[in-house]
């Protein structure tokens, strides 16, 4: 078992993890974080996705080891966040989601798109959503959603 | 999907690395992870230690000289496509970096990686030898360097010796005059090529880089194609030029995949000469 400290949803942790689990893993079964959800655990599906230190990660494929020193926020962590706060209204507006499987990495990577996109195009919104699968809603709502959240992003006073 | 099970190291120092990597039997160097990690969970890879290469100094620099760039074999891919670190090539780093898998993963895997890999389909690898880079690498005896071609001997295949440690590249600055051209043909955005044109006219002189990636082996030089392209061929004869060079680098191609690479090199080539 190796011991590693991390800041978790904006509190410190100190852990023992052995090397082969993954932040997943970690996070999921020594947290009791199931929002962040396991589809493929090869790095593909997206479901998995969470923030280290403030960048889209999929933790399926980053070793808890290696969160020692870091920020890490799964969805938990982001339930005051003022851009999650706006893309949950969209995606529930915009019908962005049926079983949920997907939401939380979706949600992860749309608000890393509106932080690199100001009101990002639909086009550019289904580039950057190549890497995040959902089985249930063909994906029409998810853009939308993240289009309207972008739009009225652009269009508040700053 | 689930790693085995392994010892953990993340030295500080070089000398460190190498020690872990060459006194234990097994032990495998750890750069970003992003292929590893799968290669852990589906049991293609066992080491018995990762040596984790984060910590190690100068593995994420940058440095410039006024004929070439630098890259440390620890640069993400999202870093190359921010615009972040330098870029020797005009747009080409940039370009092909936006092109590999997705967000998440660019955040972690590194450039280094990637062509340590040697992953035939990798875009890395056909990009930096279009490029004509060289790569520095570190063993426990010193320092050498290696052009692409050298490095890269095949699908999964490196010239890099047990404990040798990738550095970074030296790519030289293409010029004003230089153009360049990239076409990755992919089933979505993001996922792995099958079948990568790559070309770079340095316009100082020196002769086209054309190159294939994503063959069955390790990308290619198309030696008679950018000879032709060189003495302004267009048209048959370039496409005759091409379809030797093609068969030469990957012979058992089918017809499907022959015809996939002359139109990614294709591509590529007309991107670079257009106006
Ligand atoms: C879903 C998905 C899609 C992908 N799509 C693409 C794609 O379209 N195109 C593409 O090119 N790649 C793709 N990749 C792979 C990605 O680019 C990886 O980042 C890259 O192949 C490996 O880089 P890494 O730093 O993560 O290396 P790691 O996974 O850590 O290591 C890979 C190998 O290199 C060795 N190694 C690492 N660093 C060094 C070093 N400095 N010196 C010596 N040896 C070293 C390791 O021992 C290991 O054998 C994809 C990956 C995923 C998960
Ligand atoms: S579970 Fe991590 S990407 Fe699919
Ligand atoms: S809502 Fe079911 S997988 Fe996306």
């Amino acid at each position: 078992m190796t011991r590693i400290n991390l800041t978790l949803n904006g509190r410190a942790q100190h852990r023992e993890v052995e090397p082969r689990q993954t932040l997943a893993d970690f996070l999921r079964d020594g947290c009791d974080l199931t929002g962040t959800h396991l589809g493929c655990e090869h790095g593909a599906c997206g479901a998995c996705t969470v923030l280290i230190d403030g960048l889209p990660a999929r933790s399926c494929i980053h070793l808890a080891v290696r969160a020692d020193g870091c920020d890490v926020r799964s969805i938990e962590g982001l339930r005051d966040d003022p851009l999650t706060v706006l893309l949950r209204r969209h995606f529930h507006e915009a019908h962005a989601l049926q079983c949920g499987y997907c939401t939380p990495g979706m949600l992860v990577t749309a608000r890393d798109i509106l932080r690199r996109f100001p009101a990002p195009d639909e086009a550019t919104i289904r580039r950057e959503l190549a890497g995040q699968i959902c089985r249930c809603t063909g994906y029409v709502g998810i853009v939308e959603a993240i289009r309207r959240a972008g739009a009225e992003l652009a269009n508040q006073p700053s | 999907m689930k790693p085995p099970a392994f010892d953990y190291a993340r030295p500080a120092t070089l000398p460190e690395a190498f020690a872990a990597l060459l006194g234990t039997e097994g032990a495998m160097a750890l750069g970003g992870g992003q292929s590893l990690l799968p290669m852990l969970g589906l049991r293609v890879a066992a080491p018995s230690l990762l040596v984790d290469l984060a910590r190690l100094p100068g593995l994420r620099e940058v440095t410039e000289t006024a004929a070439r760039i630098r890259i440390g074999a620890g640069v993400t891919h999202a870093a190359i496509e921010d615009g972040v670190v330098a870029d020797p090539s005009r747009g080409m780093l940039r370009r092909v970096a936006a092109g590999i898998a997705y967000r998440a993963v660019r955040n972690f895997g590194t450039i280094g990686g990637a062509v340590a890999l040697a992953d035939p389909a990798a875009d890395w690898p056909a990009c930096l030898l279009a490029l004509d880079a060289v790569a520095i690498i570190a063993g426990p005896d010193g320092e050498r360097r290696l052009p692409l071609e050298a490095l890269l001997l095949g699908a999964y295949t490196t010239a890099l010796e047990a404990g040798e440690i990738l550095l970074g590249f030296d790519v030289p600055r293409l010029g004003a005059a230089s153009r360049w051209g990239w076409c990755k043909l992919a089933r979505k955005q993001g996922a792995y090529a099958d079948s990568i044109g790559a070309v770079v006219l340095p316009g100082d002189g020196a002769p086209p880089r054309i190159v294939l990636g994503a063959t069955t082996s390790r990308p290619a030089l198309l030696p008679h194609a950018a000879a032709a392209l060189a003495r302004g061929e267009a048209g048959a004869t370039l496409r005759d030029a091409l379809l030797g060079d093609i068969e030469a680098a990957e012979p058992d191609a089918d017809s499907y995949r022959r015809r996939c690479h002359l139109a990614t090199v294709q591509r590529a080539i007309a991107q670079a000469t257009s106006a």
